[in-house]
């Protein structure tokens, strides 16, 4: 079953995300990451961005990918809620769906700076799941 | 960290000794608890600093050392060109040029309790903190370009404040050579509203009370009195510089790391064609955060003017923590130019640096270590002892003891608040979670992290500060 988490790390935070394909991985990953930042069930999916990226490798298609979520949300002053991620190869495409920030309504806890190469990893559990981790500079 | 994994030198120096692919040994400045208190990473992160190529003398971690991408936080390197020497985009770090200013106030705080809340909430809102908060200025791309070229100057010369407050900024204001032309278009977007902006996690705006002198001849150097209030403002450049931080780690990662062994080490040799864009970029984001904190210090003018209309505020200093800067140092009895990376880390020059404004040119440089919102900051100067231990350089504040992950499970945002309220300190947020995740309890003993730094000659301590009003999202 898709879900995601957070995992400790010293100054920040890492986000993982697990699914039975790398795709949903991607899109938990980033559901984990907007909860890094505000209270996720309070983010309605109300509006909606389309974002591309690629990279030479899977692992950091997923940071490029996550970057790519902290972009929209930096220059748009939105939080998404919905992830619908398509990955080809080393390259994806990807639908947003999300809202403005509303401090009073999202309680907000924290701007994410950028996704880094720490602890960053796609990988195919021993048991099939996909999972799909990196460290976010907060 | 296990003290015995290490070959203790004095009782403040701890080495690892060159092993494998090490060039240079590994030296942390650290007590025995403090070592104690640090993640193992540390000792793997400064282990494999010290394999980067024309890295000299040492790989050092600061006793505020933690966990971080690639190079510890809390860490310092220099590399020299003419060895091949690299310059690392997590060597600076994401927030690039971070970093903390301190004002004085012509306040005591003895008269403090009776305009107290007024401040706190003046303050609150004036600056603009916190997760997707904006600034009222906007840029076009051509005063865009001319922030990131001019930093504190250009903010000076459009009304942000006086050219006295760029004397005592580091490089009078303003980085050399910076480049917006290697600065993206998304780095420059994400910053289009962002300007005169705090920030969110562990950036701050302080009024704090000088609560304790150490070295009572430097404070005078300073300018502090007993009980004065001063203003510390930590925070960085924003959105621009995250993004140079992500493009050009992207860059950096994608160009290979061949035997680097680990790739958040990723890095380019100096004068590659990526480092020299790196540098121009990073040198532009250095200007963008000096600008801010410029904005800022003229907001916090105005703030107080609203309140108490006879202040003055006149800056005490500005130092930043994430960089990589240009600087001369002895290396076996020659003095190269070398790239002094320091991630989390403070420049400390001693006395008589041609680099110090003159009021301080016999003190040493001021050291401003940003502690909690319910414990305490330092002022500290900068020794001579410092240039050959760490190439100058000095700890920049208490660094995390537990992740937030923890931290926010473990408090109350409310109940932190009430708390610190009861001890006579006012906090101004919009998230609680947030104050959570900052929780003084979650931050190693800034005491001891001071302490250290000056039992290893790093810096020595002038001013103790305790917070009264803190403005934090």
């Amino acid at each position: 079953m898709p879900r995601w988490e957070h995992f400790s790390h010293g100054s920040d935070i890492g986000v993982r995300g697990f699914a039975a394909t790398p795709d949903e991985a991607f899109e938990q990953a980033a559901l984990a990451l907007t909860s890094v930042v505000a209270d996720l069930p309070q983010v309605a999916p109300i509006n909606t961005i389309e974002v591309a990226c690629e990279a030479p490798d899977l692992d950091l298609l997923l940071m490029s990918w996550l970057n790519a979520v902290i972009y929209e949300m930096a220059v748009r002053g939105m939080l998404f809620s919905e992830f619908h991620v398509a990955i080809s190869g080393h390259s994806l495409t990807a639908t947003l769906r999300g809202e403005k920030v509303d401090p009073e309504r999202h309680l907000l806890a924290v701007e994410a700076k950028g996704a880094t190469v720490t602890a960053l990893n796609v990988a195919r559990s021993s048991g099939g799941e996909w999972v799909a981790q990196c460290v976010v500079d907060v | 960290m296990n003290p015995q994994s290490l070959s203790r030198r004095s009782e403040f120096e701890w080495w690892i000794e060159p092993a494998g692919q090490m060039r240079v040994p590994a030296v942390i400045y650290a007590d025995t608890s403090l070592i104690e208190g640090m993640d193992d990473k540390v000792r793997e992160q400064v282990t494999n600093v010290a394999t980067l190529p024309g890295i000299q003398r040492a790989a050092y971690a600061m006793p505020d050392a933690h966990w971080g991408y690639g190079f510890p936080i809390g860490g310092v390197a220099a590399f020299d060109p003419r060895e091949g020497g690299v310059i690392s985009a997590g060597g600076v770090g994401f927030d690039i040029s971070c970093g903390v200013r301190t004002l004085h106030t012509p306040f005591n705080f003895a008269g403090l309790e009776r305009y107290k809340a007024d401040l706190a909430e003046v303050l609150f809102r004036t600056i603009p903190a916190g997760v997707g908060s904006t600034g009222d200025i906007r840029l076009e791309a051509q005063e865009m370009d001319a922030m990131l070229r001019g930093g504190a100057r250009w903010a000076v010369s459009r009304g942000y404040g006086t050219t006295q407050d760029l004397d005592f900024i580091e490089e009078g204001g303003s980085a050399a050579e910076a480049k917006p032309e290697c600065v993206s278009p998304e780095a420059k977007n994400r910053q289009s509203r962002e300007m005169g902006t705090l920030g969110s996690g562990n950036h701050y705006l302080e009024v704090q009370r000088v609560a304790e002198f150490f070295d009572s001849a430097a404070a005078a150097s300073f300018g502090l009195q007993q009980d004065e209030l001063v203003v510390s403002i930590h925070c960085g450049s924003r959105g621009l510089g995250h993004q140079i931080g992500t493009d050009y780690l992207k860059g950096m990662v994608a160009r290979g790391y061949g035997q680097i062994p680990d790739r958040e080490l990723a890095c380019t040799a100096i004068h590659s064609e990526l480092g020299q864009q790196y540098l121009g970029a990073m040198r532009a984001a250095t200007n963008c955060a000096l600008a801010n904190r410029q904005i800022l210090t003229h907001l916090v003018r105005e703030a107080f003017a609203q309140v108490l209309p006879d202040a003055k505020l006149t800056l005490l200093y500005d130092v930043s923590h994430n960089t990589c800067k240009i600087e001369r140092h002895t290396i076996d009895g020659s003095t190269r130019e070398l790239f002094v990376h320091r991630k989390g880390a403070t420049r400390s020059f001693g006395p008589g640096h041609p680099a110090l404004p003159a009021a301080y040119r016999h003190t040493g440089q001021p050291v401003l270590i940003g502690g909690t919102m319910g414990t305490e900051s330092y002022i500290l100067a900068g020794t001579a002892e410092s240039e050959r231990r760490s190439f100058s350089s000095a700890c920049h504040g208490a660094g995390r003891a537990m992740s937030r992950t923890q931290a926010a499970k473990h408090w109350r945002g409310e109940t932190l608040i009430e708390d610190l309220r009861a001890r006579g300190i006012l906090i101004r947020t919009r998230s609680f979670r947030g104050v959570a995740e900052e929780a003084p309890g979650a931050y190693k003993d800034v005491r001891a992290v001071a302490e250290a730094a000056e039992h290893a000659q790093l810096a020595r301590r002038v001013a103790r500060l305790v917070p009264v009003i803190c403005v934090k999202d």
